[in-house]
């Protein structure tokens, strides 16, 4: 076989799988942007990131199975999703808040018709939330000061088992990721009208920098995941 | 021309007589290459064969030679800050911040494979008709020792599951094959009633420790009844752990149902009714007997388990985890690393808790003669299960240390295992750090300091990866027999019992002074099973059903005050694992210090990541494939 030969075959081979690529793919990739916040009447509810799951379902494809992700640290989500009805729910057990349930103890789902890109903010109701916190550094400490007030009084009520207040060095700030925290159990507080803590900031070398970021958390007996005041950025 | 024909009339009456054959038989040729279910089911022996592949493929949390999970027999002791693991494709384990929701599970439908051909050989076994009733009983009841082991190890990590019991066929109708989840109480009843009604049909003096015997059975119904019983009484602590319709948690009031079954199994074993077991000690250093219980297959504390051979089935535990300055194998060794976490948990001589002493009363360095003078008066289990340093394997010294201290405090070490170099003011080259570390992300030897002793293996060539170790793994044993003995009886109101039970154990492992009733406590059950049992696939199961293992794995880092704190607390937290770092002090302005020995707690650099364990990793999560299957299987709680 001579070299034109190759090539020939080579030319047709070309110009085949360029006439196969004329086909119409399978789909173009999803564009649909979904996305919004965790939200209170119109205050954002502030939650640990990658700790707190929502699922989203969508029927009619046979065997069905959720897309799972989580809320950022700022109760927001977004995901990008084909056209087409989705289901929203957020499994029990999750989140310093209450979702809706059905009569039967399943979580209630949120209906979404997505044509194009859309924000939904999830309606949910916590047990606590932090009012008017103030965090501030001076001489090497950080102080704040809240107020925790309790949103659900009925039979389903649960109590404060503490407040937390955490220092990190980068914007994700929790339990989890900290530098310095004060925890302040429930019995030790007189007056959730005002609460007030204070931790000393470690130094922060390698490399050397100026400022933290910090929350205040409520820890809630019985559930695990804690509800924050919003991220602050303190520089000193 | 007569020939001829004489040869055609032979020749006709040869074909004559095979047409005389009947056609079905003719056609209906017997294979050469398998043999068929009646067939199997005709010879003990063949029927044997099939056992054993079910005996084969037992699932273990923790295993010598790995499991479908974790793969390498080592990794799966590693986790859970107890050790750290020394090798770089590894360090996954102390860089994730938590578990996903589908760790720990069992393959959904490798499991109910394995549920279906144990039914199937139930059901052949059955209808066997040329085996011995003897054989045919005694098989029954292996096979269902085996299921009732499987549905043990699923309900201990998905809580209730389908309670499937004989082989389906696959109807017309799909929906008529798709079954619900159980209770969770139900697949634990179903193991003790199991364990019940085939402990007359077993053996109490087995031949083989790897087979099913009475005491076995006993054994599994005694742990199985403690879980659930742990989980009726703990679960009420996590209400958020639980499903309205059962399939998971247990109904408070059961508790002491299940305990006062996990004790009556427990003293039917220790009466001696179930065979002849005892607590393994044959005298001499009670560190050595603790670490020979594991290798002698002699041992009578050995109930069931695993077992190894030589030009069989061996496992590289031994190739994987032995000291690397003497590997049998250049470059494989050191993996599994215990954490200074575990090591500060072994009590001292009188009972009492304290941490290995690094710093006196003013945070001044303590120094040591010898190096492992700082582990001296401590339970014996220490010596037996971790391999300190300073101290022996194949009768070679462990050479353990992370570099030399200067007068001033400095460190001067080396990047490199056992490399020399020139001390300041000298002009000769010394070692400077142990050929067998610890050096930060040096993977292959020790990180922590320490390296495993438990299942190590001092056989000539065991270390080599060609040979293998036939070191066999136990799955159930008199100690932990008297262990659970000691939790039921603590639960059920006699503390006085389970003193007795305890001291049993410990006097074994060198503790002599007695506990006495008031000294046990909730606390004192988890430590002694911690400590007792440690590397042998209890502590995830353990924490889980005393619903502690969100507050022991809480995510929050671990600081050396936590390390140095909280010992023989049960719930103390425990996220990532620290070492203990020996250090040669070189000063030799001062003979008081120079030459002698100085440790500092030292978190390994890789060790970035902090354990957090979620009400949602109490329950493995049930694939999506298998809930798109069968919608009527629930989702797990918190998923």
């Amino acid at each position: 076989m001579n070299v034109s030969k190759i090539y020939k075959y080579f030319l047709g081979a070309l110009v085949l799988a360029s006439a196969a690529a004329c086909k119409k793919d399978n789909y173009s990739a999803p564009g649909s942007f979904l996305s919004g916040h965790l939200i209170y009447n119109s205050d954002t509810i502030q939650v640990e990131r990658n700790q707190v799951p929502f699922q989203i379902y969508q029927y009619g494809f046979g065997q069905v199975g959720p897309i799972s992700s989580t809320f950022a640290q700022d109760g927001s989500f977004s995901e990008v999703l084909f056209n087409g009805d989705y289901k929203i729910i957020i499994p029990n057990g999750q989140g310093p808040f209450m979702w809706k349930q059905t009569g039967h103890g399943d979580p209630d789902t949120v209906n979404v018709t997505l044509k194009g890109s859309q924000t939904v903010n999830l309606q949910v109701t916590p047990y606590y939330m932090i009012r008017n916190a103030n965090i501030s550094i001076s001489g090497g400490t950080a102080s704040a000061t809240c107020k925790v007030e309790k949103i659900i009084t009925d039979a389903n009520a649960k109590d404060v088992e503490r407040v937390s207040l955490y220092i990190n060095r980068t914007q994700f700030v929790s339990n989890t990721d900290n530098i310095a925290k004060v925890d302040v159990a429930a019995a030790d507080i007189a007056d959730m009208n005002n609460v007030s803590l204070s931790v000393a900031v470690p130094a922060i070398t390698n490399p050397t920098q100026n400022y933290v970021y910090a929350r205040i958390g409520v820890k809630i007996v019985g559930l695990e995941d804690m509800i924050f005041s919003p991220l602050v950025k303190i520089s000193f | 021309m007569k020939k001829l024909l004489s040869i055609t009339a032979v020749t006709a009456l040869v074909l004559g007589l095979a047409g005389c054959k009947k056609d079905s038989d003719f056609l209906d040729v017997k294979p050469t290459t398998f043999l068929t279910t009646d067939q199997v089911f005709s010879d003990p022996n063949l029927v044997l064969t099939v056992l054993a592949d079910l005996y084969n493929r037992q699932e273990d949390f923790s295993s010598l030679d790995g499991n479908s999970n974790d793969g390498a027999g080592w990794r799966t002791f590693a986790d859970f800050s107890e050790s750290f693991p020394s090798e770089n494709g590894s360090s996954f384990i102390v860089q994730r911040t938590g578990w996903g929701y589908d760790q720990w599970r069992i393959d959904w439908k490798t499991a109910y494979t394995y549920i279906r051909e144990v039914n199937l050989f139930l059901e052949r076994d059955s209808a066997a008709t040329q085996l011995s009733d003897k054989d045919k009983k005694h098989f029954y009841a292996e096979g269902r020792f085996l299921r009732a082991m499987y549905y043990f190890e699923l309900v201990k990590r998905y809580g209730g599951v389908p309670l499937i019991t004989n082989s389906l066929t696959l109807p017309k109708d799909i929906t008529t094959i798709q079954f619900p989840r159980a209770k969770e109480s139900d697949i634990y009843d179903f193991v003790i009633s199991e364990a019940e009604a085939i402990k007359g049909d077993l053996d109490a003096d087995p031949t083989s420790k790897s087979r099913a015997s009475r005491a076995a059975a006993v054994a599994m119904e005694c742990r199985a009844a403690l879980y659930a019983g742990s989980i009726a009484k703990y679960g009420a602590t996590t209400t958020a752990v639980s499903l309205p319709g059962g399939e998971v948690g247990v109904d408070a009031s059961k508790a002491n149902d299940y305990y006062t079954k996990a004790l009556n199994a427990a003293k039917e074993i220790i009466a001696g009714t179930d065979g002849p077991y005892a607590l393994y000690n044959n005298g001499g250093d009670p560190s050595d007997n603790y670490a020979n219980l594991f290798l002698d297959k002699a041992s009578s504390e050995t109930i069931y388990f695993e077992d190894f051979k030589t030009g069989g089935k061996t496992h590289g535990f031994t190739t994987n985890d032995q000291p690397y300055s003497f590997s049998d194998e250049g470059g494989d060794a050191g993996r599994l690393d215990p954490s200074l976490n575990l090591v500060e948990q072994y009590e001292k001589l009188d009972n009492t808790f304290a941490p290995l002493a690094t710093v006196d009363g003013s945070n001044n360095p303590i120094y040591y003669t010898n190096e492992d003078d700082i582990f001296a008066g401590r339970d014996a289990r220490l010596a037996g299960t971790v391999l300190l340093p300073n101290r022996q394997f194949k009768g070679k010294t462990v050479d353990i240390w992370a570099g030399y201290v200067l007068s001033d405090g400095s460190i001067f070490t080396s990047d490199l295992a056992g490399n020399h170099r020139t001390l300041p003011g000298t002009s000769t080259a010394v070692q400077v750090v142990g050929t067998d570390g610890p050096i930060n992300g040096l993977e292959l030897r020790t990180q922590t300091g320490f390296y495993i002793r438990k299942y190590l293996d001092p056989t000539t060539g065991s270390g080599r990866r060609g040979q293998g170790s036939t070191v066999a793994f136990i799955r159930y044993r008199y100690a932990e027999v008297l262990l659970n003995a000691a939790e039921a009886s603590f639960e059920l109101g006699h503390p006085d019992d389970a003193a007795t039970y305890l001291n049993l154990v410990r006097a074994r492992a060198g503790l002599t002074t007695p506990l006495v009733a008031a000294d046990i406590t909730f606390d004192r059950i988890v430590h002694e099973r911690r400590i007792e049992l440690a590397f042998e696939g209890h502590i995830l199961f353990d924490n889980k059903r005393w619903r502690i293992a969100h507050k022991v794995w809480d995510g929050a880092p671990t600081t050396l005050a936590d390390v140095r704190s909280g010992l023989g607390v049960a719930s103390h937290h425990s996220t990532q694992p620290w070492g203990l770092w020996p250090y040669k002090v070189y000063n030799p302005g001062n003979p008081a210090t120079d030459g002698k020995w100085t440790f500092r707690e030292t978190l390994p650099a890789l060790a970035t990541g902090k354990n957090l364990f979620l009400f949602g990793n109490y329950y493995s999560q049930i694939s999506n494939d298998a809930i798109g299957a069968n919608p009527k299987l629930v989702r797990q709680p918190n998923q």
